[in-house]
């Protein structure tokens, strides 16, 4: 992480008197009691206490925020509901934590428009829950939709296991309002399409709190689907089920949802749901057909077909919508049913050609042998994206560094077989030193001035997505050398 | 002029053209050289060469080809596999009177999409990665060959749209899907322009997902070179259903059940089967609807509010209309030389929305901002992002803002 700057931190009461000028007295932490909620997000295995918490609720205290803090040389970690699991919220101790959960209101639901403009810290399911009684929903779904907010998911541009069909927050924003770090305020987008001009809106958009402070958000909502009927699959070995996934694709087929979870994955989770999961499979898909019911009718049925032509040894398509649900329950609490069996687990996010998960999966197994750390793999299938979910016991001296280099080899597997190191998680701090695994200095350079171009001093979540930090002054002309010093890593517990 | 034929060309091209603070013209096709301010520069980068489809693996949902690479080759190769870019690509070589192909580059450095936009979403959103290289000279990479990625900034959305101002686009990488099996249009004969866009927005409401809304008041349908649409003598709105053939059929039926009735009254409605319609679609994507003079604007709305901006701008302004998207674009052609962007833009303002001049003469594309104004920090974020790619200010010079 950045060096911390004493200065700023010699002076943190002066912010603090700051802020209070802009927030009212409550909504500046200070104690370390009251400020201990914020040390950590999604990736709990670094924790830090950031020098401030301020809690802003208007657009306006943020920008006033910004400014102050620019003026102070402050840094600023933007923090919607705290769910990354990339530490892309991950405090600085010389930084102020701006945490956004006050923004919590929806500003307007629009049905002719088939839009909703919301604060940031509305969560991801209230969304949909405020507009499913007219028959619409919100598309993304990430497995934390009940508390993760929807300005952290346009943060980090949250995807969910329907989005082959449906697409990632970046395919379902239409506008943004955003506070950069001189505290100017930006609109982009709105209710209509494709503003002319350079696309800020998408460059935002997973740009993980390092280019502005989002403070508004508009998403389009769609037309619940008529009726969806899900295939629970089994097969005698990760081939099969892949050859299946790759063979449906090419039938023309485009699944609302298709998920691949490997044997102890399989277990873990029918242990803990009881959903019904065939446990002398290797491999089972979830696949969900979806859309008017003669469409998800036949589809299903062409869907079986494929399955029984590679060889599946169990098919079965849900009878009803309390089936369909059963089915998904078991996928649902992976991540939560890994957890019992394992102190703890970490969950990798790596992207891979689909038809390479046979020998990501060969090369997962080798690895977790070498290490001797278990894992579980779920997949979503339909658009490549791995979760190997790598078990340890955080107690036990030296598994969590044998964990974080076991997930490291995982992503560069991922990386050497044409695919990327996150699809959905973010960069963060987790994987920021794996970057130039994928991308050369010329690459990040451009992205960094980028970044210069919206936040010229580096306050803005500096220590995120970039292995090292430039001054902007510096990205300017001269071309980045090799061999630059590592910043040292953040205390971790 | 500039014809690198390897990467390394071009970036030797641009890297020469910064030492010399040359200013380039970045072209594939040429096929939208009147798109955009007319902003002449000192020399031709003509990326021709660059051109073929370099991978493609169907049962990937992706597609690499170098940046020059013609749509037509694309879309050739991906209906061997009974696939395509979902985003409908237009060709506006009807409505900007140019005889050049369109190419895979230019398409999405401009963030071009057809009626499909409504449901498939733009150019910019199958747009999955690139290589480029930058007004400094130097060749990155960002985004990857996969659909779902979010490592580091999405630059692909950053340059689409960007009429190779930022960087000149080497190789890029988009998302295909499965071209649908079965398509129908419904043709709703004789709503007014309010009827229609209530109509549409009655029909995004339900299940129907249909696939193309659009609405061709009589002068349009008088171009169109589908019987049912020409000979009728009335407006026309149009419904596209496409999907599995046993999908479309559910659709139809539902439609004629419930959705083609107002206030009780029914329309008179006619089926275009699968070839009759994808002309007709053909025709709204490329504009060919249009008159073939005139000033054509690009309006973009809230779609409900469609109508409501066609209503101010006829009383302005002697001018035809199409629209598409549901209500939410409207196509304005202007008859006479003069752009109006006073009128027309004052007109959308208050509805929330913006509008691109994309059909003027090179005197009006230097007087009137082709491109909607942007608000004071809008533009100089947007400087800035430009001086961070192309410090020299030497690729396409002027062409969005001046």
């Amino acid at each position: 992480m950045p060096a911390v700057d004493a200065a700023v931190v010699g002076r943190r009461e002066e912010l603090a008197a700051a802020l209070r000028w802009i927030l009212p007295a409550n909504s500046v932490l200070v104690g370390e009691d009251e400020k201990r909620p914020y040390e950590s997000d999604g990736l709990t295995a670094y924790r830090q206490m950031p020098l401030l918490v301020a809690l802003p609720e208007t657009t306006e205290q943020v920008s006033a925020i910004l400014k102050a803090c620019a003026s102070f040389g402050a840094k600023v970690v933007p923090r919607g509901a705290g769910t990354s699991l990339s530490g892309g919220a991950l405090p600085l101790g010389d930084g102020v934590l701006l945490g956004l959960a006050k923004f919590n209101r929806i500003l307007d639901i629009d049905y002719p428009n088939r839009c909703v403009v919301a604060q940031p810290g509305v969560a991801n399911l209230a969304i949909t829950r405020a507009v499913e009684g007219r028959g619409f929903y919100y598309a993304p779904d990430p497995s934390s939709q009940v508390v993760c907010s929807i300005g952290g998911n346009v943060a980090e541009n949250a995807g969910g296991v329907h989005c082959l069909k449906y697409g990632m927050t970046t395919n379902n924003l239409l506008g943004l309002e955003a506070v950069l770090m001189s505290g100017e305020v930006i609109r982009v987008g709105g209710k209509h399409l494709d503003a002319g001009g350079y696309d800020i809106l998408g460059v935002l958009t997973g740009s993980e709190g390092l280019l502005a402070v989002i403070t508004e958000v508009t998403v389009r909502i769609l037309r619940k689907p008529e009726t969806a009927r899900a295939l629970l699959v089994g097969f005698a070995s990760v081939e099969a089920a892949g050859a299946c996934v790759a063979n449906i694709i090419a039938a023309g087929v485009i699944p609302g949802g298709m998920e691949l979870m490997d044997r102890p994955a399989i277990h873990a989770a029918e242990a803990f749901t009881h959903a019904g999961y065939p446990l002398d499979a290797e491999a089972i898909l979830i696949v969900e057909l979806d859309g008017p019911a003669a469409e998800a009718e036949e589809l299903a049925l062409r869907v079986a077909d494929i399955a029984r032509a590679v060889g599946a040894t169990s098919v079965r398509a849900s009878a009803s919508d309390e089936e369909r649900l059963r089915f998904w329950k078991g996928r649902k609490a992976a991540f939560p049913a890994v957890g019992r069996i394992a102190p703890d687990y970490y969950c990798m996010d790596g992207t891979i050609p689909r038809r390479k998960l046979p020998q990501v999966l060969t090369r997962i197994a080798e690895l977790s042998k070498q290490y001797g750390l278990g894992v579980a793999n779920v997949f979503h299938a339909g658009d490549g994206n791995l979760h190997p979910l790598i078990l340890y016991d955080a107690n036990q001296p030296g598994e969590l560094d044998r964990a974080e280099a076991f997930g490291a080899d995982i992503l560069r597997e991922c990386v050497a077989v044409g695919g990327v190191l996150t699809g959905e998680h973010g960069v963060g701090v987790e994987k920021r030193d794996l970057m130039p695994e994928m991308f050369t200095e010329v690459d990040l350079a451009q992205q960094q001035r980028l970044k210069c171009a919206f936040d010229a001093d580096g306050a803005l979540n500096p220590g995120k997505v970039f292995p090292t930090l430039h001054r902007c002054a510096e990205m300017g002309r001269v071309h980045v050398h090799r061999g630059e010093t590592r910043f040292p890593d953040v205390p971790r517990f | 002029m500039l014809r690198p034929t390897t990467t390394l060309e071009l970036q030797e091209a641009i890297t020469g053209a910064w030492a010399d603070a040359t200013t380039l013209e970045v072209r594939a096709g040429g096929s939208k050289a009147a798109l955009g301010r007319d902003a002449p520069a000192a020399q031709a980068l003509d990326l021709t060469a660059l051109s073929g489809i370099t991978d493609y693996d169907p049962a990937e949902l992706v597609l690499t080809a170098r940046a020059a690479t013609p749509l037509a080759e694309v879309r050739a190769v991906l209906a061997e596999r009974n696939q395509h870019l979902a985003f409908e690509p237009p060709d506006y070589a009807a409505l900007l009177a140019s005889e050049r192909a369109p190419t895979l580059g230019g398409t999405l450095a401009a963030n071009l999409s057809g009626p499909r936009r409504l449901s498939a979403g733009a150019a910019r959103d199958h747009f999955l990665g690139l290589s480029a290289v930058s007004g400094r000279g130097e060749l990155f990479k960002s985004g990857g060959r996969v659909v779902k990625n979010v490592t580091g900034y999405d630059l692909s959305k950053l340059l689409a749209g960007s009429f190779g101002t930022l960087a000149v686009l080497g190789e890029v990488t988009v998302k295909v899907m499965p071209a649908p099996e079965q398509a129908c249009t419904v043709l709703v004969h004789d709503q007014t322009p309010a009827q229609a866009v209530s109509w549409m927005t009655r029909v995004t409401a339900t299940p129907i997902d249909a696939s193309g809304l659009a609405y061709l008041p009589v002068h349009a349908c008088g171009r169109s070179e589908v019987q049912a649409v020409r000979a009728g003598g009335t407006a026309v709105t149009a419904l596209r259903l496409e999907g599995i053939g046993a999908s479309v059929a559910a659709r139809l039926q539902a439609l004629r059940e419930g959705w083609l009735t107002d206030a009780g009254h029914g329309y008179e409605t006619t089926v275009l089967e699968r070839d009759e319609s994808r002309v007709l679609w053909t025709e709204i994507t490329d504009c060919q609807l249009l008159p073939r003079q005139g000033v054509v604007w690009k309006v973009s709305v809230p779609p409900a509010r469609g109508a409501d901006v066609v209503t101010r701008l006829t009383a302005l302004l002697d001018c035809d209309v199409v629209f598409d998207w549901a209500g939410g674009l409207v196509w304005v052609c202007i008859r006479g030389d003069a752009a109006r962007e006073t009128v027309v833009r004052g007109t959308i303002r208050d509805c929330g929305g913006h509008a691109t001049l994309i059909r003027a003469s090179a005197t009006e594309r230097r007087r009137c901002p082709v491109f909607e104004p942007l608000s004071p920090p809008v533009a100089a974020l947007s400087r800035r992002i430009k001086d961070a790619f192309d410090p020299g200010g030497i690729l396409n010079p002027g062409r969005m803002f001046a």
